[in-house]
C-alpha cells in the first residue's frame, strides 16, 4: 500500500512552480526567462548535490549518524550514511521517503535566494552556490532537526519540551533558504539604480502581478503536501491529524495575507498586490513549523502575525538597511520561518511536556543564526573570490535574458525602452 | 564592523549551546540562550552597519 506520505510529498513541486513565478513575476521584464530558466538549474543541481552528498550528511531519524559524546549523552551532529543514497531500503522504507520528500526540500530552500538575488546573479555563479547549500548548509541544519539529531534530541537528552518541532519546515527549509538570501544580497550588493547618490532607494515595480499572485495560488497547494508530509514523516502525526495539517496551513495563509492587504490599504489608501503576495506566503512559511501542533485559532493568529511583519520588514530592510530584495525572500522566508518557529514555542499544544519548549525553538533559531547564516555567508564568499557571481553592469543593464540566455521572455514586446536611452 | 559581525554569530550560538549542556531547564538557562541570542542580534546589527557604508559611498 503506498504510504499517505508519498502522495503528499508528489504536490511539493508546486511550490518549487510557485515561487518560481512570484520571483519571476516580482522581476522586470528583461529578466523573467532567466528567473524561470534560474529555477528550473538550481531544482536540477540541488537535487543531483543532495543526491551525491547532502543526504549522506543529513541522514534519517533511526539511521546512521556521527556521534559526539559530551557528558556521557551523545550529540548528533552529522548523518553517516552512504554517498549517492546508496543502500537505502527502496521499498516505501521511512530512509527512501525521507529522502525523496528531502529531494524537493532541497530544491525549494535553494530557490528562495533566487528572489533577493534575482537581475543580478549569473546563472553558473546561482548554480554552484545551489550546489553549496544542498550539500553542506542546508543537510547539516536538516541533520539536527529532522535527521534524529541533537536539536530533534533535546527533548530527550536536555529536557527541553519534545525538542526542536519544526514538522514542515520553518526553520530547515524557509529560514535556511531566506539567511541565504540575506547572505547573497550582502555579497552581490544592490542592483544599478536602485539607491540613489544620497542612498535613496527608487522603486522598480515587478513587470507581472499575475504571475506573483498564481505563483501565491500554487504554492499553497504546494504547501498543503509539504506541511502534510512533514508532519508525517518528521513529527511522526497520525494520518488523521493531517485535517488539523490542512485547516492550518490555509488559515495561516489567508490571514497572513488579508493581514498585509488591510496594511498596505491603510497605509497606500489601496491593496498592493506584491506586498499581499508577499504577506500570503510569509504566512505560509510560518505555519510550517507548528501546523500539526497549534489550535486553528493559533495558526490564525501565526498568520496575523506573519501578515503584520512583513510590509514593515520589507520596508526596513530596503529603507534603512539598503538591502535591495526585489522577491521579499528574506523577510518572507527568513523571518516569517523565524516566527513561525517562535510561534509553535508559544502556541504549541504537546501535553504536559511543553513547559521548555520554547526554549528549544530558541536554541533552534540561535543555531540558524548563529550557524546556517555565517556558513552560507561564509562558503558564498569563498564562491564569489573564485567565481564572480554578480553579472556584469552591461548585462544587468541589457537584462540577464539577453545577456545570459540569449533572447528575451518576450521577444514581440519592446519593453525596457531605456535602454536606447543616453546615458 | 564585518568580521566582528562575523565572529560574534557564533560566540552567539557557542553561549546557547554552552548553556545547553551545563545548566537543566531553568530560569538560568532561558537567560543565557536568550543573551547567547542578544549577542547574535548585536551581530547582525553590526553587519548590516558593515554592509550599509560601503554601498552608499559605491552608490
Amino acid at each position: 500500500m503506498t504510504h499517505p506520505a508519498f502522495l503528499m510529498i508528489l504536490l511539493i513541486p508546486l511550490a518549487i512552480a510557485g515561487l518560481a513565478l512570484i520571483n519571476s513575476g516580482l522581476g522586470r521584464s528583461r529578466n523573467a526567462a532567466h528567473v524561470m530558466m534560474s529555477s528550473l538549474c538550481v531544482t536540477a543541481v540541488a537535487a543531483i548535490a543532495y543526491l551525491i552528498f547532502g543526504f549522506a550528511w543529513q541522514g534519517f531519524a533511526g539511521g546512521p549518524a556521527r556521534l559526539m559524546y559530551i557528558s556521557g549523552r551523545p550529540w548528533s551532529w552529522a548523518g553517516a550514511q552512504p554517498l549517492f543514497m546508496a543502500g537505502l531500503d527502496w521499498n516505501a522504507s521511512p530512509g527512501a521517503l525521507v529522502a525523496w520528500m528531502q529531494i524537493l526540500c532541497v530544491a525549494l530552500a535553494a530557490i528562495i535566494p533566487i528572489g533577493a538575488a534575482t537581475e543580478r546573479w549569473r546563472l553558473g555563479a546561482m548554480c554552484a552556490s545551489a550546489a553549496l547549500l544542498a550539500a553542506i548548509t542546508y543537510p547539516l541544519f536538516g541533520h539536527a532537526a529532522w535527521g534524529g539529531g541533537w536539536l530533534a534530541q533535546l527533548g530527550a537528552n536536555y529536557g527541553l519540551g519534545q525538542g526542536f518541532v519544526d514538522s514542515g519546515g520553518s526553520g530547515v527549509i524557509q529560514a535556511v533558504g531566506g539567511l541565504t538570501a540575506l547572505s547573497m544580497a550582502w555579497i552581490l550588493g544592490p542592483r544599478r539604480g536602485k539607491y540613489t547618490a544620497e542612498g535613496m532607494p527608487m522603486a522598480i515595480p515587478g513587470h507581472n502581478a499575475v504571475f506573483v499572485l498564481l505563483g501565491c495560488l500554487l504554492a499553497w497547494f504546494g504547501w498543503l503536501g509539504l506541511n502534510s508530509a512533514g508532519a508525517l514523516l518528521f513529527s511522526n502525526v497520525a494520518v488523521g491529524r493531517l485535517v488539523l495539517v490542512s485547516l492550518n496551513t490555509t488559515v495561516a495563509a489567508g490571514s497572513a495575507g488579508l493581514a498585509t492587504a488591510i496594511v498596505t490599504r491603510v497605509r497606500f489608501s489601496r491593496p498592493d498586490a506584491s506586498l499581499t503576495a508577499n504577506g500570503w506566503v510569509a504566512g505560509l512559511a510560518a505555519s510550517s513549523a507548528g501546523c500539526a501542533f497549534v489550535p486553528p485559532a493559533g495558526a490564525l493568529l501565526t498568520g496575523l502575525v506573519a501578515g503584520l511583519l512583513v510590509p514593515f520588514a520589507i520596508e526596513t530592510l530596503e529603507l534603512r538597511l539598503s538591502i535591495d530584495d526585489p522577491g521579499g525572500a528574506i523577510s518572507v522566508h527568513a523571518i516569517g520561518g523565524i516566527w513561525g518557529l517562535i510561534a509553535v514555542g508559544i502556541l504549541g499544544r504537546f501535553g504536559p511536556s511543553d513547559s521548555w519548549q520554547w526554549l528549544a525553538q530558541f536554541v533552534g533559531i540561535a543555531t540558524l543564526l548563529g550557524f546556517v547564516l555565517p556558513l552560507a555567508y561564509g562558503l558564498n564568499w569563498v564562491l564569489n573570490r573564485f567565481l564572480p557571481q554578480r553579472a556584469t553592469p552591461e548585462a544587468e543593464r541589457q537584462g540577464l535574458d539577453l545577456s545570459e540566455l540569449g533572447a528575451g521572455a518576450y521577444p514581440e514586446f519592446m519593453t525596457h525602452t531605456d535602454e536606447f536611452l543616453p546615458r | 564592523m564585518k568580521i566582528a559581525g562575523l565572529l560574534l554569530l557564533p560566540a552567539g550560538w557557542l553561549l546557547v549551546i554552552a548553556a545547553v549542556l551545563l545548566l537543566h531547564p531553568s530560569a538560568a538557562e532561558g537567560s543565557f540562550v536568550l543573551t547567547g541570542l542578544a549577542v547574535e542580534v548585536l551581530a547582525l546589527a553590526l553587519l548590516f552597519r558593515s554592509h550599509l557604508a560601503p554601498r552608499r559611498r559605491h552608490e
